[in-house]
């Protein structure tokens, strides 16, 4: 009885942190295995148990206003004085504003695409704001593709992915630098992923992947479209889904 | 070393890179400590210290930067409360494997106060990587760096935390004596 295999490649594979090349052989293994097939079925209703019973605890709201207040910054240092000291701070007030208005001109003249993923941010950001998640709010692929007809001069590409506990949780319209995007939402536990779609044009799209203001995103190509993923979810949580995307 | 001395744009920077982790600070805090009042506590002792070393952060990860500093602030106090004999239990393999009953098993994932209370009863070390997997998302890397394991042994480590929860749901009873607690 058993198998090397469930204590250890396994989990590798239920977490979703083998290649392609390795979660094909497992799979593979699977079709052989039934030791390992009923382990993994133990697996993912261990995890499903889990998932379901909502054990996340979120930071209660007055936490959050506490720390803001005690944080020591600048503001706390007023203290220091007047008369010459002020010059000092004038001086180191006029640096950053050089600083400032420099770091803006790059920004300003360095690349679209960085001012995209900010505004896909932002936009993603919005979205948590009570009420603002989703214009529809649909688990089912066919009630949120029909509800972008006539309102974007293309169709998203619609799908759900509860299966890979990715659940489609509905569809909004977004604004990303004048131009209307269509947003789809998606589950993760407890968070959201916005991924946002647009036709694909090589001046403005997004690219790449990385963390702006403590949120991931990774863009990718698929078909004509150019996606966007933004979320609070691991990299690898949100490559998942970008995998999904690209497979579909 | 820390400093004292951010300005304003290293707080603005600090709230927009850090502050969005708070929930995934505060539940890390939570599962490790029991209770909430002392999650709250450590998390906002551990956002005062990772405001402090913010300087040490350059890029990267910030949440796995962030919940590695939680997980050290709440083993100190583990220490200080005496709530916890150091033991490091990912190095002791000798988890009993009951029979299993897979309906006690069933009615038991169902049940939100077992799982609630299997997942307390599991080792620190145990639970952290079971909270930081199912609950945060984080994968194995991140797990390694929060947890200062090398990244080879994560995989063994939650295929047994995922065994030995199994056991508690399906005998808590019995708990004490097999965790030496």
């Amino acid at each position: 009885m058993g198998c090397e295999l469930a204590q250890t490649r396994l989990h590798a594979y239920l977490d979703g942190e083998l290649d392609a090349t390795g979660s094909a052989d497992f799979n593979q293994h699977l079709r052989n295995c039934p030791v390992c097939a009923g382990a993994l079925e133990e697996e993912e209703a261990l995890r499903q148990g889990l998932q379901q019973a909502r054990l996340y605890s979120r930071a209660p709201a007055g936490l959050k206003l506490r720390i803001a207040e005690s944080l020591p910054g600048i503001r706390a240092q007023k203290s220091a004085g007047l008369g010459l000291i002020s010059w000092r701070w004038f001086a180191v007030a006029m640096a950053l504003l050089l600083a400032a208005f420099v770091g803006w001109r790059q920004l300003s003249i360095g690349n679209q695409r960085t001012a995209a993923v900010v505004a896909a941010v932002d936009a993603h950001l919005r979205s948590l704001q009570p009420g603002h998640l989703a214009d529809v709010q649909s688990t089912d692929q066919h009630t949120v593709k029909p509800w972008f007809d006539g309102k974007l001069d293309f169709a998203p590409p619609v799908r759900d992915f509860s299966s890979a506990d990715f659940p489609l949780l509905g569809g909004r319209l977004d604004v990303i630098e004048g131009r209307t995007v269509a947003a789809l939402v998606y589950g993760r536990r407890k968070h959201f992923i916005s991924v946002f779609v647009e036709k694909a044009a090589p001046d403005t799209s997004w690219s790449g992947s990385g963390e702006a203001q403590g949120y991931h995103w990774t863009a990718w190509n698929k078909d004509g479209f150019t996606f966007c993923g933004v979320s609070d979810v691991s990299s690898a949580d949100l490559n998942r889904l970008k995998e999904l995307f690209i497979q579909e | 070393m820390a400093t004292d001395v951010l300005n304003e744009d290293d707080r603005s920077r600090f709230e927009a890179i850090v502050m969005p982790h708070l929930d995934a600070a505060y539940n890390l805090a939570r599962w490790l400590l029991g209770g909430r009042n002392e999650a709250e506590d450590v998390t906002q002792d551990a956002m005062l210290r990772a405001y402090r070393f913010f300087n040490t952060f350059h890029s990267g990860d910030a949440r796995a930067w962030l919940l590695q500093i939680v997980r050290n602030c709440c083993y100190t106090w583990l220490q200080k409360n005496r709530k916890w004999v150091d033991v490091d239990e990912l190095d002791d393999a000798s988890v009993p494997r009951e029979k299993e009953t897979p309906e006690t098993l069933a009615i038991s994932l169902n049940d939100r106060e077992r799982l609630t209370r299997a997942l307390e009863q599991l080792s620190p070390h145990f639970r952290e990587i079971l909270v930081l997997r199912e609950l945060e998302g984080c994968s194995y890397k991140e797990i390694a760096a929060i947890t200062s394991r090398p990244i080879g042994t994560i995989m063994s480590a939650l295929a047994r935390a995922r065994q030995q929860l199994r056991v508690l749901l399906i005998a808590p009873a019995s708990k004490e004596a097999r965790l030496g607690l």
